[in-house]
């Protein structure tokens, strides 16, 4: 950190004057994300619960795109991985992301074959 | 930026004191749990994602769950949590503020800004240990059928959820639970419902305006109400009542959703109060000038780096079990 730190965020397009102003503005952009999860989540439009992409609803979609968009203005800003080397950010970011990814593969494509297996196989469950 | 090794240092490079991270060995080791502390939690979100996709049919609908704010009556569903969301996204911000006082060597600054990020985590492991509270005890009540699963009640004429006090007559002579007092002395029975099962059979016979709704989610993405026949032909089914949660039986739906509630939120909480504990620890340190003297306020930056930690996994705790 001591070599200063970097401040724009949104690829350049806001740049902010210091440090502490940097951090009121991460914290203004988190807060909306979070108001406009909130907000789908009570209204849940019909247009965005009756889409399904990849096998998804719309709105789950939106809800996990955002909770990354919000994931990475923490890490960046507030953990400062920002001013921090590239080699040391990659090896914290890709590390997790990888295996994260790899264990929700597995688990959720095994969780399916169950629900199948439930509901087509001769097990009686729901009685 | 610079990570050219002059010729110098080439000669050296084995000699120790280098970073070629840029970064400290406390910093790297902080990093280093952060990230294995994220595998962690990432292995019980997946375990939860798991259990829902096997049951993504009668999974209970988070929404219904979690209506309640403190001080208010009525259903408010999402509203606290989101609260709960701000609250740490807010600490976070005091906290990086303290570590940018720290770095500036305002030593009174950093005080005032780790004052306000205890008291942040404070309400919010307060506001969990609330939420546990509500949950635990339960709303509605309901009845659980051979299969285990669970039976709610719903008003025909409202649609609102009708609670087993809205409905079950009382029966005089049912039995009471048995005590260590009474008889023989190494036996006990756990608490007994508020109903037992008859008097909730009996008060639905009596009252036709109250229809039971099953787990099984229809293709709206609500649970399946069934009309009055039906629920009269599935009340047969039910063999207990179910009040509130524990870590077998809840009145919400599939057993394994009180159980990964318990599991995530408690695991969260705890590293929150952990948290406020160090945070505590380095608050004190920072009043008695043990950083001042050091020269520099790392220590306040490692603290800060958990605790951003743990704000960046209850918005992954929040958008996976309230929200999706």
């Amino acid at each position: 950190m001591a070599h200063g730190h970097k401040l724009e965020i949104f690829r350049g397009l806001v740049k902010f004057k210091s440090n502490t102003q940097k951090i009121w503005g991460v914290l203004a952009f988190l807060t909306l994300i979070t108001a406009v999860e909130v907000v789908l989540g009570i209204i849940k439009p019909v247009s965005l619960t009756d889409t399904y992409f990849l096998g998804m609803k719309l709105i789950n979609w939106i809800f996990i795109i955002l909770t990354l968009v919000k994931a990475y203005y923490i890490a960046w800003d507030f953990m400062h991985l920002r001013d921090e080397k590239a080699s040391l950010r990659r090896a914290i970011v890709w590390t997790p992301i990888f295996l994260i990814i790899y264990l929700v593969f597995i688990l959720l494509v095994e969780a399916d074959y169950i629900y199948n297996v439930y509901k087509d196989g001769f097990v009686s469950w729901n009685f | 930026m610079n990570s050219t090794v002059t010729t110098a240092e080439e000669t050296n490079v084995w000699g120790g004191g280098n970073q070629p991270l840029g970064a400290s060995y406390g910093k790297l080791m902080m990093w280093f749990f952060l990230v294995s502390d994220a595998l962690t939690f990432s292995g019980f979100l997946a375990a939860y994602g798991f259990s829902r996709f096997k049951f993504i049919e009668t999974w209970p609908i988070a929404d219904e769950v979690f209506t309640h704010v403190p001080f208010f009556h009525g259903n408010y569903p999402m509203i606290y949590v989101a609260f709960m969301t701000f609250i740490l996204i807010m600490s976070s911000v005091t906290m990086v503020l303290a570590v940018d006082a720290g770095h500036k060597m305002k030593k009174n600054a950093v005080i005032w800004y780790m004052f306000a990020t205890i008291i942040g985590g404070a309400i919010f492991v307060g506001s969990q240990a609330w939420e546990w509270g509500t949950f635990i005890k339960g709303d509605h009540g309901a009845l659980e059928t051979k299969g285990g699963r669970i039976l709610q009640f719903v008003k025909a004429d409202s649609g609102e959820r009708a609670a087993l006090r809205d409905f079950a007559v009382t029966i005089p002579g049912e039995r009471v639970a048995h005590e260590r007092k009474n008889g023989i002395w190494f036996f006990d029975e756990g608490e007994l419902p508020t109903y037992s099962l008859n008097e909730v059979i009996e008060g639905f016979k009596a009252d036709p305006n109250i229809l039971i709704r099953t787990e099984l989610i229809n293709e709206e993405g609500e649970k399946t109400l069934l009309d009055r026949k039906a629920s009269l032909a599935k009340l047969a089914d039910a063999t207990m009542v179910v009040e509130g949660a524990n870590l077998i039986r809840n009145e919400y739906g599939s057993r394994l959703f009180a159980d990964f509630f318990f599991f995530i939120t408690g695991f969260h909480g705890f590293h929150v109060f952990s948290g406020v504990v160090i945070n505590i620890i380095i608050f004190f340190n920072v009043i008695l000038g043990t950083y001042e003297r050091r020269g520099h306020y790392e220590m306040v930056e490692k603290i800060g780096l958990y605790w951003h930690f743990v704000d960046l996994v209850w918005v992954f705790v929040f958008t996976f079990f309230y929200l999706v």
